[in-house]
């Protein structure tokens, strides 16, 4: 949990003005190729300890953002600074030490897992690389990194075909964790499970969170496991925040339209037939050519003149809370 | 089993359904007597995990499975006509026709190489004697109706230059394009956003109301069960395991699968638990399903009773197969579910 002592300190990993743009398209020709914004001028600090939930529909970036924060992609403009030191130009050889302190676990267990290797070279392979442990000590590191995630140490010598997908994940998770990382961002690490084993790993993570005192960046689409992890949660539309701030206030309470709808849309087994939902029109428009003004107001059922003219800023809100809307819900103004 | 509403016989009726597959290992049940019935105008839900063999139900019944390799028994029937036993050409002339099936992934569903317009247009000239313009005119109608911004526009699109969204909805349009009595969707929503999935759920709800198809749809996701179904069947490693009403069926969930299953899903709103409560282990795989019980390994209740074949157990319309009685599964349910219910 997050307290207020806590966020006084310094963020572990912070971004400023964090952009990312692709080019697609492009030819010989001078000039030609089309620029997809799909990441723009994201602010945000991950203080060490919470779980920073980060939502948002496929395309709106929040993958991409990850991927920039752990330094998997580079970005086109913005500085990330992790710990102090600005990481957004070091080259590769400087990177070593910081990856080491960041790691990522990924959707699709069966793909982020070599297939021709076996658990043991998985996992040991980057305990050897960033020399966590020496000789004889890696094998018990392996052994213990198998317990921690709740896997046989007889599995070590098994190849990922022969596991289910809830025990790649956890392979994928012991990987992430063999190099004793601070931060790790997991891009939808539950959302290829089912659901019964998804509440396993849900368990694992909040476990080892406490456990091994990590940071998370939890990137999924699904917002009631998002509720569930996360301490603080912020929602991407169209490559940009909209809103972010603490969990059960912002379900509660959310101040920026496209959270309301997003959550209001979510299918809800326990209050049957209770929720009114808001159905958005239309879809999420293309990052090749985004809406002038604020993102939303393409699809926002109380854009007004000025969303569609000026985009609106990430600004605080009060307790803890940032909205980037001209007319936030719920406030005197709107 | 149980009886529906309507007085005339149902629209589907699947009785004692089996199916099994060949493989290197050998014969491997996949369904294993599956019994179901389905009412015009009605929503059936069938929930279940990957593997739960619900897709495989579906696809026997329309005939889909390689008949070289997949053995069925039972006997379905649809508005009378015996499913199981048409031969091919006749089946051919019903699927797409008084059965429509929206499938799972709307990218494989459709060709690549051809418009969305054509595509509608292809089915409902394969099933009735218009004209192309005609059938195209048909296409343009259905793609307004299923909600594509400027369908005179999109009907001229290949699937590739549509979103995920617009793709499901062209698949939907398709699979309603000659009015099916009967409806088909296996995970129709899995793969789009929830404000999409929203979408995509409305847009079921509206045919159901305005063309009276009866829907079965197959999904894993409880929310969206909740939702839009009538009636609810949860599947679980080849086996119905419980069936009843939708409002039973999450107020008085009978079976300790269906126990886990809700409890296993975040809530969105009230107070966050410490921890979520799991099922242990995972379900078993089709060549290892066990005789009795096949929940029984993961169980929190299971005793040596369920090495047998559990009985069947009825509240009124809402049947279970488990060995747990009356009084005892309200006690234990409440252990399970209680301060979720409760809040």
């Amino acid at each position: 949990m997050i307290d207020a002592a806590n966020t006084a300190v310094s963020p572990l990993i912070s971004a400023r003005d964090l952009t990312k743009h692709f080019t697609v398209g492009k030819t010989m020709r001078p000039g030609s190729g089309r620029t997809v914004h799909a990441v723009e001028d994201v602010t945000l600090d991950v203080y060490r300890g919470e779980t920073l939930g980060l939502v948002g529909e496929s395309g709106s970036g929040k993958s991409t953002l990850g991927r920039c924060m752990t330094r998997l992609c580079d970005s086109t403009s913005g500085s990330l600074v992790f710990d102090g030191e600005d990481i957004t130009r070091t080259g590769e050889r400087g990177l070593l030490p910081v990856r080491r302190r960041m790691q990522m676990i990924f959707q699709d267990p069966s793909a982020s897992l070599n297939p021709r290797r076996r658990v043991r070279d998985l996992v040991g392979d980057a305990v050897r690389v960033h020399g966590i442990r020496k000789g004889r000590a890696v094998e018990d590191w392996l052994r213990e990194l198998m317990d921690i995630v709740g896997l046989r140490a007889e599995y070590l010598d098994r190849y990922p075909h022969e596991f289910s997908g809830g025990q790649r994940q956890r392979i994928g998770i012991a990987r992430a964790l063999a190099v004793e990382p601070e931060l790790i961002v997991a891009d939808e690490p539950v959302s290829a499970l089912d659901v019964s084993v998804q509440a396993q790993i849900v368990n694992l993570f909040s476990e080892l969170r406490e456990r091994l005192n990590l940071t998370y960046v939890f990137i999924a689409h699904d917002l009631a496991v998002v509720r569930q992890v996360s301490t603080r949660v912020a929602v991407m539309y169209l490559g940009a925040l909209v809103e972010i701030g603490e969990t059960e206030d912002l379900y509660a309470r959310p101040r920026h339209p496209y959270t309301e709808a997003l959550l209001s849309a979510v299918p809800q087994a326990r209050n049957r037939g209770r929720r009114s939902r808001i159905i958005l029109e239309g879809e999420i428009p293309s990052p090749l050519n985004p809406p002038k003004g604020c993102k939303f107001s393409t699809r926002c059922p109380f854009a007004k003149e000025r969303c569609h003219a000026e985009r609106p800023e990430l600004l605080p809100a009060g307790s803890g809370r940032s909205v980037a809307c001209h007319y936030p819900l719920g406030s005197a103004a709107g | 089993m149980q009886e529906t509403s309507s007085v005339n016989a149902p629209l589907l009726d699947v009785q004692g359904l089996s199916v099994s597959f060949s493989t290197d290992r050998g014969r491997v049940k996949a369904i294993d007597d599956v019994s179901f019935k389905v009412a015009e105008g009605e929503i059936l839900s069938i929930v279940g995990e990957s593997g739960s063999g619900k897709s495989v139900t579906l696809m026997s019944l329309l005939g889909l499975n390689d008949p070289k390799t997949t053995f069925v028994d039972g006997a379905v029937s649809f508005r009378g006509r015996h499913l199981l036993e048409m031969p091919d050409r006749e089946l051919r002339r019903l699927r797409g026709k008084e059965i429509g099936l929206i499938s799972q992934d709307p990218m494989t569903a459709l060709t690549p190489v051809y418009t969305i317009g054509w595509q509608i247009a292809e089915q409902i000239r394969a099933h009735e004697n218009v004209s192309k313009s005609a059938a195209l005119k048909r296409a343009v109608e259905l793609l307004a109706a299923v909600g594509l911004p400027n369908p005179d526009e999109a009907k001229d699109r290949y699937p590739h230059q549509l979103s995920g969204g617009m793709r499901q909805r062209a698949v939907i349009a398709m699979a309603l394009s000659c009015n099916p009595k009967l409806l088909v969707a296996d995970e129709p929503t899995t793969a789009l956003d929830v404000t999409v999935q929203a979408q995509v759920l409305d847009l079921l709800l509206r045919l159901r109301d305005d063309f009276g198809s009866a829907i079965i749809l197959i999904t894993h996701d409880m929310g969206v069960v909740a939702e839009v179904a009538d009636r609810v069947h949860v599947m679980y490693a080849g086996r119905i395991v419980e069936k009843g009403a939708a409002e039973a069926i999450f107020e008085r969930p009978m079976h300790p699968y269906s126990w886990g299953l809700m409890a296993s899903i975040p809530p969105i709103d009230g107070p966050r638990l410490p921890r979520l409560p799991s099922i242990p282990g995972m379900p078993p795989s089709p060549e290892a399903i066990p005789p009795g019980c096949a929940f029984a390994p993961r169980c929190r209740f299971a005793r040596a009773a369920c090495a047998e074949r559990p009985p069947q157990r009825r509240e009124g319309d809402h049947t279970v197969l488990c060995v747990l009685d009356a009084k005892e599964r309200e006690e234990l349910r409440a252990s399970v579910l209680g301060e979720a219910v409760a809040a």
